[in-house]
């Protein structure tokens, strides 16, 4: 049973999942942020690899990708630094990020690399179904990585049936169509998530995009279990200030009942 | 992992947008209905006779087409070959870019959509794109890079005159990589009523097939004017400027299966194609995904894309077509590249002995005529994408 599936066996509600950029705001900050992240109550840690176009992403996570870049982060250097990260770390950890960086890598390659460092899952947006079930799908089940698919409240519900067969760990449901740290109305979110919930779906689900704090998570997982936060944390880190002390303040903040 | 089956065939991509291992649909899941949504449908309306019947007379009555095949005969005397000009420039808004955006908003209207959002680098096709919205009275954003701004000013100025909105990219080399960057993020951000009018042969499946043909009317009147002119629909060269690589798309289209026509693509090689500061993206780059397909571009060993550099803002992009990178990974294409330099001495030459300004991007194609080794039999055509009075600010400095 992989990390995730144990986890959501486990855990059935307001499961957080925290998306940071690697590299940011210090190229070696990675494990000081992914230890704060576990010690303050998420469930989940997303790593972002950062990307100099990222489509699905808006301004927040664009400019940590960007400084992200500037610090010298790579996939080679997030490998190291994620080396002995099982020594520590014993939640899911999950990379999400865009193909072209993957793909100069060797994709077998990193998968394999993703696997021997302790990753969980996958989190590719522009990575579509179609070339997944061609190719790439195969490579990473092979690897033993789970891979998780985003939906929308425009997927059709065929469409969502598919994507989420495929999943593993869970699903991603984009509370709507927009770019990442966008706020929403999330009053029409609602039924789409219920929707969803009655859909009777094999993984697990995860809302994310525009969830930021303690409001935005409660009425996310009201029908879901569970939700993830990215450009929110990354605005918090971009403050500047101590990492675990700022993480948990945060985190308080969004899990306070 | 893709399907070949196309190999041989550089009109038709496969199903999934595939022109060899280039092409394909790479787009976040929220882009998926409105992509699927015209990769179903783009075949079936542009095929329909009462969208044609539209298209053509928009083509002929609008823009003004036929755009004449011109015999340019001081030129052809000093190069040693006979060359003819495709006036592209002479269409309405002063390029090609209209051939595609006509054919787009019609089909927008089509899909009942409300609004139009486009990119531009040289404003070529944001003007292109305004004056088709102000024509079928839909709302326009056209985004572009901040830097392409300052230098294509003439352009914003029609644009906003046209009712657009136009949306400075700040993100990035300020350039037409990031307007794209955006212009894709704000039909996320706004699915359901937007049409985005992509400008070039790039993109996700279908856009470089429908561009490409609606494009392809470049060709489709090349060859009906050459026989007229010379007996034989078939010249021995076509020669276009590639960015994205629009205009080239039509004026291949009808050649690319005609072997004995040799197809030259010209890229911008900025100071030199090994300077740093360059946009020559088959001789810089490697295979990858930019904007939603596999194609090849200009990226770090690490996969993050690279600032190109061209002193002509409609070249200045660090990937090129699907179609074009099939085309020179197959060898069908000769691929060559000019500098700003060569370019911008190409422009004053054309102008002085032909008369005609050309646009930026377009001087890059006649700095390679003098390269190709021509006979006294070969019948060249230069496709002359756009005017230059877009560039009269750049051209100005070098009076």
């Amino acid at each position: 049973m992989s990390r995730l599936e144990l986890l959501f066996k486990e855990k059935k509600e307001r499961v957080l999942n925290v998306y940071f950029t690697a590299g940011y705001p210090n190229l070696d900050s990675t494990d000081k942020v992914m230890s704060s992240l576990q010690s303050n109550g998420a469930n989940i840690i997303e790593i972002g690899m950062p990307y100099s176009d990222p489509l699905a992403d808006g301004e927040v996570i664009q400019t940590s990708s960007i400084k992200a870049l500037s610090n010298g982060m790579t996939l080679t250097v997030l490998f190291k630094q994620l080396a002995n990260m099982r020594k520590s770390i014993h939640i899911p950890v999950i990379l999400m990020g865009y193909m072209n960086p993957i793909l100069q890598y060797g994709f077998e390659a990193f998968c394999k690399k993703a696997k021997e460092v302790g990753v969980d899952g996958l989190i590719l947006p522009d990575l579509p179904l179609f070339e997944f079930e061609q190719f790439y799908g195969k490579v990473i089940k092979h690897n033993g990585l789970d891979f998780i698919f985003l939906v929308t409240p425009e997927t059709p519900p065929e469409r969502i049936k598919k994507l989420d067969s495929l999943s593993s760990g869970f699903l991603y449901a984009v509370s709507s169509s927009a770019t990442t740290g966008k706020d929403k109305d999330f009053s029409k979110v609602a039924s789409y998530l219920k929707g969803l919930q009655n859909m009777q779906l094999k993984n697990p689900i995860l809302v994310g995009f525009g969830i930021k704090d303690k409001t935005t998570f409660d009425m996310a997982t009201a029908h879901t279990q569970g939700a993830i936060i990215g450009s929110a944390y990354i605005q918090v880190l971009s403050k500047g200030g101590d990492i675990e002390e700022s993480t948990r303040q945060f985190l308080n903040g969004v899990l306070s009942i | 992992m893709q399907s070949f089956s196309t190999i041989n065939n550089y009109q038709n991509p496969s199903e999934e947008g595939y022109y060899g291992e280039f092409g394909g649909a790479y787009i976040p899941e929220m882009l998926y209905g409105n992509v699927e949504t015209l990769r179903k449908q783009y075949l079936q309306i542009m095929q329909d006779p009462i969208f044609q019947t539209e298209f053509q007379q928009l083509l002929k009555d609008y823009v003004g087409r036929p755009t004449p095949l011109f015999l340019a005969e001081r030129l052809s005397k000093e190069i040693g070959a006979t060359i003819y000009l495709k006036r592209e420039d002479l269409c309405h808004t002063g390029a090609h870019k209209i051939n595609n955006t006509i054919g787009q908003i019609i089909l927008a209207q089509r899909l009942g959509k409300k609004k139009i959002i486009a990119e531009t680098g040289a404003g070529q096709h944001g003007v292109a794109t305004a004056t088709v919205c102000a024509l079928k009275g839909m709302e326009c954003v056209v985004y572009m890079g901040e830097k392409d701004i300052e230098r294509q000013a003439p352009n914003v100025a029609r644009m906003k005159m046209l009712g657009a909105t136009v949306i400075p990219a700040v993100s990035g080399s300020k350039t037409l990589k990031d307007a794209t960057n955006e212009a894709i993020r704000a039909w996320i951000n706004e699915p359901i009523e937007t049409h985005y009018i992509i400008g070039s042969v790039v993109g996700p499946h279908p856009y470089p097939d429908m561009v490409a043909r609606f494009q392809s009317v470049i060709s489709e009147e090349i060859r009906k004017q050459l026989k007229e002119k010379t007996g034989t629909e078939l010249p021995t060269h076509v020669v276009a400027c590639v960015g994205g690589g629009s205009n080239a798309a039509g004026a291949f289209y009808h050649f690319l299966n005609e072997p004995t026509v040799e197809l030259v693509a010209v890229e911008a090689a900025g100071h030199g194609v090994n300077s740093g500061l360059s946009a020559a993206t088959t001789q810089l780059g490697t295979h990858g995904i930019l904007h939603g397909s596999k194609s090849i571009v200009m990226q770090t060993q690490d996969g993050q894309v690279v600032e190109p550099h061209s002193i002509s803002a409609g070249l200045d992009y660090p990937g090129i077509g699907p179609l074009h990178a099939f085309l020179y990974e197959s060898k069908r294409g000769t691929f060559l590249s000019a500098t700003d330099e060569e370019a911008l001495a190409s422009a004053f030459h054309l102008s002085k002995i032909e008369g005609i300004i050309p646009a930026l991007e377009t001087a890059h194609a006649f700095s390679v005529l003098p390269k190709l080794n021509l006979k006294p039999t070969d019948v060249v055509v230069v496709c002359l994408s756009g005017r230059g009075d877009k560039d009269l600010a750049t051209y100005m400095q070098y009076l």
